[in-house]
């Protein structure tokens, strides 16, 4: 499905990866593994197309994400570190204003389910402003529920989370693979996955830019 | 074929390829920026016949004529090399709009400055709101525009991108700015401001600043070459190629 | 698409209605600016009327680059600009949606003030209607322009002055000709030529501003 070819990554004059190559195949499960700085959130950023990498491509379904935004967009859904929340907005506006940017329609009774899945059942009309940040991540949770993707690219999805939050994510996570989706995630905190799942380290590499070897 | 082509312009643009060539150009481009400057300058200022309406103070035109000029040709080929960076991420591109900006604004400067001295003897002041005086102004504007931004985004490889695109932005702005100012200053002050440009120009007048031009596309030439070249010391300071050049001295 | 372009217009009203006491700021700017002229000039009728076209088309071009922040910003700053250009939908569309609703929010408050402001600064009616004309024309060709200038500073630490600088030379032709035509209609000459200007800059601005932007935010994007 997801084809990563020799990409290669700069930051601040550091070299973080090169050569790096993976495929993600359905019902996959990859975790980004790496300390602070290593370039995971460049990695993710690259994989969604956010971000261009040094060299190398990331392919969907055989093709350039570059050359079918369209296609590969309908079909992944991505969390970053930032909430994407309005605080002027209530909770169901805050779901229903990202799925909008997706021209999904989702029925009422589908996005209450999803809602009170996260643990925010009574909260559809409470405005952003008045949550907490563990219950804005739990919005997002309801997002990537709703979205109907194949593909879920998530950056740090526990921050924030309590217990149960997490326990949430991994179920969702199972969930997802269960049904054929695939999912690139990072975390720092453990995640129990009770499944088969594979994994990419990236290293911090010391040498700079133009010396650097493959580091996965 | 396209192929072999497109391998040929990736290596050629390599900034460690450019550095090598860039060397043996320098030399050719300022010696004869300076022959044909001197020669030019020569001719402007001892052959060139007197002005009847202006006297000599109209010799000034050797200079702010061909610096107006690069001012807008360096700014359209900041544009368009940073059109090629874009399109086709060629890193070298890229160097040039970056190294070509400063010297752009210096003529548009200079622009800017031998056209208020000339005002001074034509119109009795140092500055009049002429059409082609405040294009300049604006067009300096744009420089400052490019050049903070620049400079303002950390990101080497964004900061490239975003300047880019606002010298793109600005080229289309250009016409249009130029366009209305014109038309403003027709509007505003008619034929009271004597124009630059006379409808004819003696040959003898012609040549030398046919020269001045062509000494300034060189000295221009020389300059973005010497600029471009530590732009890409600079920005790959960290590479193998830079390295190496460093251990060999 | 047009699903798309609504529903983030509408998003974008919504969440400016909920700040309602945001909404009037350039606006108050705005007739502030002019307020100040007659203090720091003269009220005489004449000298007024000869500033008039100047002093109110710069305010407008001032308060419509305070207001150009609001445009991206705050989705930069919460992530939802990620989010937009993760849309299957083309960003194009979507920037065009957004634009759409700063001019609501700021171009379009200023054309209905307008009139009062054409009172203050004693134009004459048919000046009056034209400053309205122009100001229709005019405004939204300030936010598609802006739109470019904010999507480049937008993830640049203090901005605001950066922003002016690469957006002000910018806006020079429309100043030129929206104060233009009003100073015209006050001599009563015919202003055609003034408003047709400023309609094809429109048009221009309109099919290729957006594009601009759309590229713009996906190099800040990419940082």
């Amino acid at each position: 499905m997801l084809e990563i070819q020799s990409l290669e990554c700069v930051r601040d004059d550091r070299l973080l990866f090169s050569e790096l190559s993976f495929s993600l195949g359905e019902a996959e499960v990859l975790q980004i593994e790496g300390p602070n700085g290593s370039g995971k959130t460049s990695l993710l950023r690259i994989l969604c197309g956010l971000r261009l990498p040094e060299a190398g491509r990331v392919l969907w379904q055989g093709e350039s994400i570059r050359s079918n935004r369209e296609d590969f967009y309908a079909s992944m859904v991505y969390i970053g570190h930032l909430p994407c929340i309005k605080a002027d907005l209530t909770v169901l506006e805050n779901v229903r204003a990202l799925l909008d940017t997706r021209s999904l329609t989702v029925t009422g009774e589908a996005t209450e389910a999803a809602l009170a899945k996260v643990g925010l059942a009574s909260y559809e009309d409470v405005p952003g402003k008045a949550l907490s940040s563990g219950q804005r991540r739990r919005i997002l949770l309801a997002f990537v529920e709703l979205a109907g993707a194949r593909l879920w690219v998530l950056d740090e999805p526990l921050t924030a989370l309590d217990v149960q939050g997490v326990a949430l994510m991994e179920s969702m996570i199972l969930e997802h693979r269960a049904a054929g989706g695939s999912v690139v995630f990072t975390t720092h905190h453990g995640m129990q996955l009770d499944c088969e799942m594979r994994s990419v380290r990236l290293g911090r590499i010391a040498r700079s830019a133009g010396q650097g070897e493959n580091q996965c | 074929m396209i192929k072999s082509i497109w391998h040929w312009i990736q290596r050629f643009s390599s900034p460690k390829h450019f550095y090598g060539m860039s060397a043996k150009l320098i030399p050719w481009f300022t010696v004869s920026a300076l022959l044909v400057g001197l020669y030019g300058l020569y001719l402007g200022l001892f052959v060139a016949p007197t002005d009847y309406q202006q006297g000599e103070s109209y010799r000034i035109i050797f200079i702010h004529v061909p610096a107006a000029w690069m001012s807008l040709f360096v700014y359209m080929v900041m544009a368009i090399s940073s059109g090629i960076g874009i399109i086709w991420q060629i890193r070298l591109a890229d160097m040039v709009a970056a190294a070509s900006a400063p010297i752009g604004a210096s003529f548009a400067f200079l622009a800017l400055v031998t056209g208020s001295l000339w005002g001074k003897p034509m119109w009795g002041a140092y500055w009049v709101w002429d059409a082609r005086l405040t294009s300049e102004l604006i067009l300096l504007f744009l420089y400052f525009g490019y050049m903070a931004l620049q400079s303002a985004i950390e990101d080497q490889r964004s900061a490239d991108k975003a300047s880019g695109l606002l010298a793109i932005v600005g080229v289309v702005n250009i016409t249009i700015i130029h366009y209305s100012v014109e038309w403003w200053n027709t509007l505003h002050q008619g034929a009271t401001v004597a124009k630059f440009d006379k409808p004819s120009m003696h040959i003898d007048m012609l040549i030398p600043l046919l020269l001045m031009a062509l000494a300034f596309k060189l000295f221009y030439a020389a300059v973005v070459l010497v600029r471009t070249r530590n732009e890409a010391l600079y920005r790959d300071r960290n590479r193998r190629w830079v390295r190496e050049l460093i251990n060999e001295l | 698409m047009l699903k798309a372009y609504y529903y983030l217009l509408m998003r974008d009203l919504r969440l400016a209605f909920r700040n309602r006491h945001e909404l009037a700021n350039p606006l108050i700017f705005f007739v502030l600016v002019v307020t100040l002229f007659p203090l720091a000039v003269t009220p005489t009728t004449e000298a007024l009327r000869a500033m008039a076209p100047g002093v109110i088309w710069v305010s407008a071009l001032l308060a419509v680059l305070l207001s150009l922040d609001r445009l991206f910003k705050e989705d930069f700053d919460d992530g939802s600009l990620d989010q937009l250009m993760l849309s299957p939908n083309p960003l194009v569309i979507l920037v065009l949606a957004k634009v759409t609703a700063h001019w609501f929010l700021t171009g379009l408050p200023l054309v209905i003030i307008a009139p009062l402001l054409g009172m203050f600064m004693a134009l004459p009616d048919e000046a009056g209607a034209v400053l309205i004309y122009s100001l229709l024309l005019g405004t939204p060709v300030l936010s598609l322009i802006g739109a470019i200038g904010v999507s480049l500073t937008v993830a640049v630490n203090r901005g605001g002055v950066l922003l002016s600088l690469i957006v002000l030379p910018l806006y020079i032709p429309i100043l030129i000709f929206g104060a233009n035509a009003v100073d015209v209609a006050m001599d009563g000459l015919p202003v055609r030529g003034q408003l047709l200007f400023l309609a094809a800059v429109l048009v221009l601005a309109l099919s290729l501003a957006p594009l601009a932007t759309a590229v713009a935010l996906r190099i800040t994007a990419s940082r």
